[in-house]
């Protein structure tokens, strides 16, 4: 269907690459063949471009624009794209005229998860009791975005207040990875993930409270960096377990994802929880290929967690995230195995805090000062039924379970226990960190799933976090990057790498990042769907 | 904060607050209204004249009888509103009777995304107030939330402090007046801690049946510190003398207005009485809607002889824990709602907001800056010889207890000082309805007038003369004697001059005097005195009056 309609005229510009079609199981070091030349950059690209005067915003815009037009019917991102992108663009093109100096993300396009305000432009959270919902301020993320230059697409598709991790859980439409249309994007940041993989924006922003940057990019195969734990300022992302969500970045690079982190990041006094520790400038981390010595990662400790590769976690997987610890030896880097105790106590600890903190954050949403009021008898019916019919059955049951978890007599055995487990991950992972300088485990233990495969079973779905959800409790920075692809799909499905480093130490995980991917061969990362779009 | 975001923030806008605002109401049907634009009246405490509690007014004498045999147990939970100048968690001003919300922002209003950020202020009145309740202070205390759903609570739950309080186990010192028995008492403070308060929902004056009900935010966020009493009172006046004494502390410590009609000040008392003797408690009541510190000692009474008489009446089971209302208008205690079982507010820490940390140098040097307190000044002028009614008059009001000391430490007598502010100055105040703060009269004048009386410069008589118009317009005690020539004339020569003409012109009285009439000493001095214009020495003129009346020609 998409081969019928016409082609835009400007997409040659855009740093896309036709993927191999090939059935096999791909992965990082098996292929030895390099024909394809490593990722490039949209943002650092589209900028040379810009200063050049080879292109103008405007148009680069409307090139995403189109692929917008032409992909969307089937992949549902977006649940709202701006009117004003192009008007931005001109803003920026402008200013290119008259000489004056562009911000770092001058013309970037970015889709911005829609549980993150944007003033004046819906901000649902995917859910019915926010529908047509227009905060009257920008989050500072978005804000900082905007002062940059940067220019916010529209508000991406995701798990009704960031409850889920497929992305069907929006109360709106359910979005389809780009790999593969019948299956999952992952979620909750599904459509920030999804969007990114399939060109419709360079970069996007996400949250992450338990893996719902990490487990998206895994399965959509792009990179997703979830920072520290006060890193970006939350003030604007709408809560769902304060002590553990974070903003984070997508983008088709280490690079697009390093650069969006360090111009959101910073203390924020509208947020007692953002750190006043010092944003490194991590642009120097992004070096080109040419400058990379014969092993530039010698000497790095990395650690690949025991736990993490043992059973439940598919073979595939498996095999890539080996072939990755791999490539990283081959590039220099000292690879040991680590054990974390704790790891397996992480997840019901997770989602005893989370649910007990949504079960707090999520009582505002009440339709008395804002959201739909549902006209009833009394007080409590009003209540009753503005919730009752505004929020949808997986965020109703994490209410319940929070709302049990913190009753009297409750509290003891499941939050205040879960909080002490916590303690015990947190001292876990620092002991790992004391001796590595990153750790590595696989971002899911599968890559992405049908659509209505784990829906009706819970349970399963929520294991699919184990892989991220201690490193919420632990507080720490972690970046999902592809290396590799498992059998599934047209053209194979990719699958992460988790790196996990030490608090407030996003440049090393950027910097490795950044020379896996640039030397990883054999594999790009390019969903089948765009060999359709020119 | 509301600087930056209110800018953006336009309610209606963005269809933000459209929904609630603009639905048609239904009869019937139970709305809240987000009200932004219009002016309502607010619904202020009815002043009724005390009259006595009715149990009281019938067979007085047999409950007294009843009474003697039970005996109260109170403790009184105090939420004194802050008077700083932002909200406690955003830059919204707390101003009392600013226009239906128009002091709000998202995060007073709790907007999705919107977090608070603590307001320092909060915590310096919190040290302020639990040092001067001779309170241990945490040094590491956090903030909890306490979770309801009501439509005056934004987010859904109450930002406050569980089981870490900024302070917790002190006391207050304070003396009951005369005419309640008087009496020195010390009352164990259990805690103090930090807290935000609600909005306010109230009955839309719309006419028709519908349960429509306007909600105002402007008061939403507005930090509390709540106090929490042992329950170590045992009488309604103990338990009102309680509470005026947090208002005297709340003031001297500027911490508060400590108004009780603007709801500054805020009292609920629990209460529970058994029988003498008896070591266990009885089933604790508790009663809201106390509006005045009179409405406090006549509920209390109240509610004790109502759990008396059921007592007495073997109906003590139906004393049950609940919450009761202080009908002003009818004197008495209702069922506001009965309890079942304790509330769940599912407590648990805010994960928004960091730990308070005190440093000790930080408490230093707010113990440094308190003023002196009512205990203190109290034992202060008691020791100076004052009687405890002029301790208490003087101590109670901060700015009346300030002007007392700015006047002494002019080098005033103190009695004479006491005498003149507890009476006319007081009785001037009264009757013009002002505070000492809008007197004209400098306490250095007063000083002034004091000691120009006593050392005869004016008589006392001049002196309460221009007290008042010093009062009302200001100016100095010299200006106005030298303006108005009052110096007082204790040249004998003159005064003898002016007593042998009166004595002269009034030859009839004279010789009436002298057959016997010694009264008529009064005239002949009421028309020297008024030949001088009063300002003869009275000592004087009568001595000379009285030599020449008795003189043998």
């Amino acid at each position: 269907m998409l081969s019928t309609l016409q082609p835009p005229r400007s997409l040659s510009l855009l740093p896309l690459r036709r993927f191999r079609n090939s059935k096999t199981i791909v992965s990082a070091a098996s292929s030895t063949t390099s024909v394809i030349s490593p990722p490039q950059s949209q943002i650092l690209t589209s900028r040379r471009s810009l200063l050049s005067g080879e292109t103008t915003a405007v148009e680069i815009a409307k090139s995403y624009l189109s692929r917008i037009r032409l992909t969307e019917p089937q992949l549902k991102c977006f649940l709202h794209v701006s009117e004003n992108v192009l008007k931005d663009a001109q803003v920026t093109d402008q200013r290119i005229a008259k000489g004056e100096e562009l911000g770092p993300l001058a013309g970037v396009l970015i889709g911005v998860k829609d549980n993150i305000c944007t003033q004046g432009m819906p901000s649902t959270a995917a859910s019915r009791i926010l529908e047509h919902y227009r905060p009257p301020f920008d989050a500072t993320a978005v804000k900082k975005i905007k002062e940059l230059g940067g220019i916010v697409v529209g508000k991406t598709n995701m798990d009704e207040f960031g409850m889920g991790s497929t992305t069907e859980a929006s109360a709106f439409q359910v979005t389809a990875n780009p790999w593969d249309l019948s299956r999952v994007p992952g979620g909750s940041s599904g459509g920030s993930a999804a969007a990114v993989a399939a060109r419709q924006c360079m970069v996007s922003l996400g949250s992450d409270t338990g893996g719902s940057v990490r487990q998206p990019a895994s399965f959509c195969g792009v990179v997703g960096l979830k920072p520290t734990y006060g890193r970006v300022s939350r003030f604007g992302l709408m809560a769902y377990a304060s002590s553990l969500d974070v903003i984070g970045c997508f983008g088709s690079t280490v690079a697009d994802a390093g650069m969006l982190l360090h111009a959101i990041s910073g203390y924020d006094r509208f947020d007692s929880t953002s750190s006043k520790q010092d944003v490194p400038e991590f642009q120097s981390q992004f070096l080109s290929m040419d400058h990379f010595e014969s092993k530039p990662l010698n000497g790095v400790k990395v650690g690949i967690i025991r736990e993490t590769l043992e059973d439940g976690v598919d073979s595939g997987v498996r095999s890539a995230t080996q072939e990755a610890a791999s490539h990283l030896e081959a590039l220099g880097c000292v690879l040991t195995e680590v054990s974390l105790p704790s790891f397996s106590l992480g997840l019901p600890a997770y989602y005893v805090i989370a649910s007990s903190e949504s079960s707090s954050n999520l009582s505002r949403y009440d339709g008395v000062r804002y959201g739909n009021q549902v006209v009833a008898e009394e007080l409590n019916k009003l209540y009753e039924c503005s919730r009752g019919e505004g929020f949808g059955g997986e965020v109703k049951m994490r209410i319940l379970m929070g709302t049990y978890a913190l009753s009297a007599g409750y509290y003891d055995a499941y939050y205040k226990r879960a909080q002490q487990v916590r303690t015990l991950i947190r001292k876990d992972f620092k002991a790992a960190l004391e001796q590595n300088d990153i750790l590595i485990s696989p971002a899911a233990p599968s890559a992405a799933y049908k659509i209505g495969e784990k829906k009706d079973d819970p349970l399963a779905m929520y294991a699919g976090d184990i892989m991220t959800v201690n490193v919420n409790l632990a507080g720490l920075p972690a970046m999902v990057l592809p290396c590799g692809l498992v059998e599934g799909g047209p053209s194979g499905l990719p699958v992460g790498l988790q790196m996990i480093g030490a608090a407030f130490d996003e440049e090393k995980l950027l910097k490795v990042g950044h020379i896996f991917e640039q030397t990883l061969k054999g594999s790009s990362f390019v969903p089948p769907l765009l060999a359709n779009v020119p | 904060m509301s600087t930056t975001l209110l800018r953006t923030f336009q309610p209606n806008q963005f269809s933000l607050l459209g929904t609630s605002l603009l639905r048609r109401r239904r009869s019937n049907n139970f709305t809240v209204r987000f009200c932004g634009s219009q002016t309502t009246t607010t619904h202020e405490a009815k002043q009724s004249s005390p009259t006595r509690v009715a149990p009281k007014n019938h067979k007085s004498n047999k409950l007294d009888e009843i009474l003697r045999d039970y005996e109260a147990v109170i403790g009184i939970e105090t939420h004194v509103q802050l008077s700083t100048l932002t909200k406690a968690f955003c830059s919204c001003s707390n101003n009392y009777g600013s226009y239906p919300n128009t002091s709000i922002c998202p995060v007073c209003m709790g907007l999705p995304g919107a977090l608070p950020v603590l307001n320092s202020k909060v915590v310096e009145f919190g040290v302020r107030l639990g040092l001067a309740l001779n309170c241990d202070l945490s040094l590491k205390s956090k903030f909890d939330r306490k979770q309801y759903f009501y439509p005056d609570l934004p987010k859904g739950y109450q930002i406050s402090q569980f089981d870490i309080p900024i302070a917790s186990g002190g006391y207050v010192d304070l003396d009951i007046p005369l005419e309640f028995g008087g009496g020195h008492r010390r009352f164990g403070i259990t805690r103090v801690h930090m807290e935000e308060d609600a909005g306010k929902l109230l009955h839309s004056d719309t006419g028709d049946y519908s349960q429509a009900w306007n909600l105002y935010l402007n008061r939403a966020g507005v930090p509390l510190l709540e106090i929490v009493s042992e329950p170590d009172m045992r009488s309604g006046i103990e338990a009102a003398e309680y509470a005026c004494e947090m208002q005297r502390i709340a003031r001297y410590l500027g911490v508060s207005n400590g108004n009780m009609q603007e709801g500054s000040l805020r009292c609920d008392v629990n209460i529970s009485i058994r029988p003498i003797g008896q070591a266990e408690f009885g089933t604790k009541v508790e009663i809201k809607n106390l509006n005045a510190f009179s409405a406090i000692s006549r509920a209390i009474d109240y509610e004790i002889s109502r759990q008396a008489l059921l007592y007495n009446q073997g109906k003590a089971d139906q004393i049950v824990t609940e919450t009761r209302l202080w009908e002003e208008g009818a004197q008495k205690t209702v069922t506001m709602r009965k309890k079942e079982g304790l509330a769940d507010y599912r407590y648990f820490p805010e994960p928004d907001l960091p730990e308070v940390i005190l440093t000790k140098e930080y408490v230093d040097s707010i113990r440094a800056s308190l003023p002196e307190l009512p205990e203190a000044k109290r034992r202060r002028y008691e020791a100076t010889g004052l009687g405890m009614q002029d301790v208490l008059f003087l101590a109670n009001d901060f700015s009346v207890a300030e002007y007392f000391d700015a006047v002494i430490g002019k080098g005033a007598e103190v009695k004479l000082t006491a005498n003149w502010i507890m009476s006319d100055i007081a009785a001037y105040l009264k009757n013009e309805k002002l505070s000492i703060n809008d007197i004209k009269l400098t306490p250095h004048e007063l000083a002034e007038l004091i000691a120009t009386i006593k050392d005869g410069t004016i008589s006392g008589k001049i002196g309460k003369e221009i007290l008042f118009e010093l009062l009302a317009k200001g100016g100095t005690v010299k200006g106005m004697i030298k303006a108005k020539d009052l110096v007082q004339i204790t040249d004998p020569v003159e005064i003898e001059k002016m007593v042998i003409q009166v004595v002269s012109e009034n030859p009839k009285q004279l010789e009436q005097y002298r057959s016997g009439k010694t009264k008529l000493q009064g005239y002949f001095a009421g028309q020297v005195m008024k030949m001088s214009k009063g300002k003869a020495n009275p000592g004087l003129l009568n001595k000379i009056l009285l030599e020449k009346l008795n003189a043998k020609d």
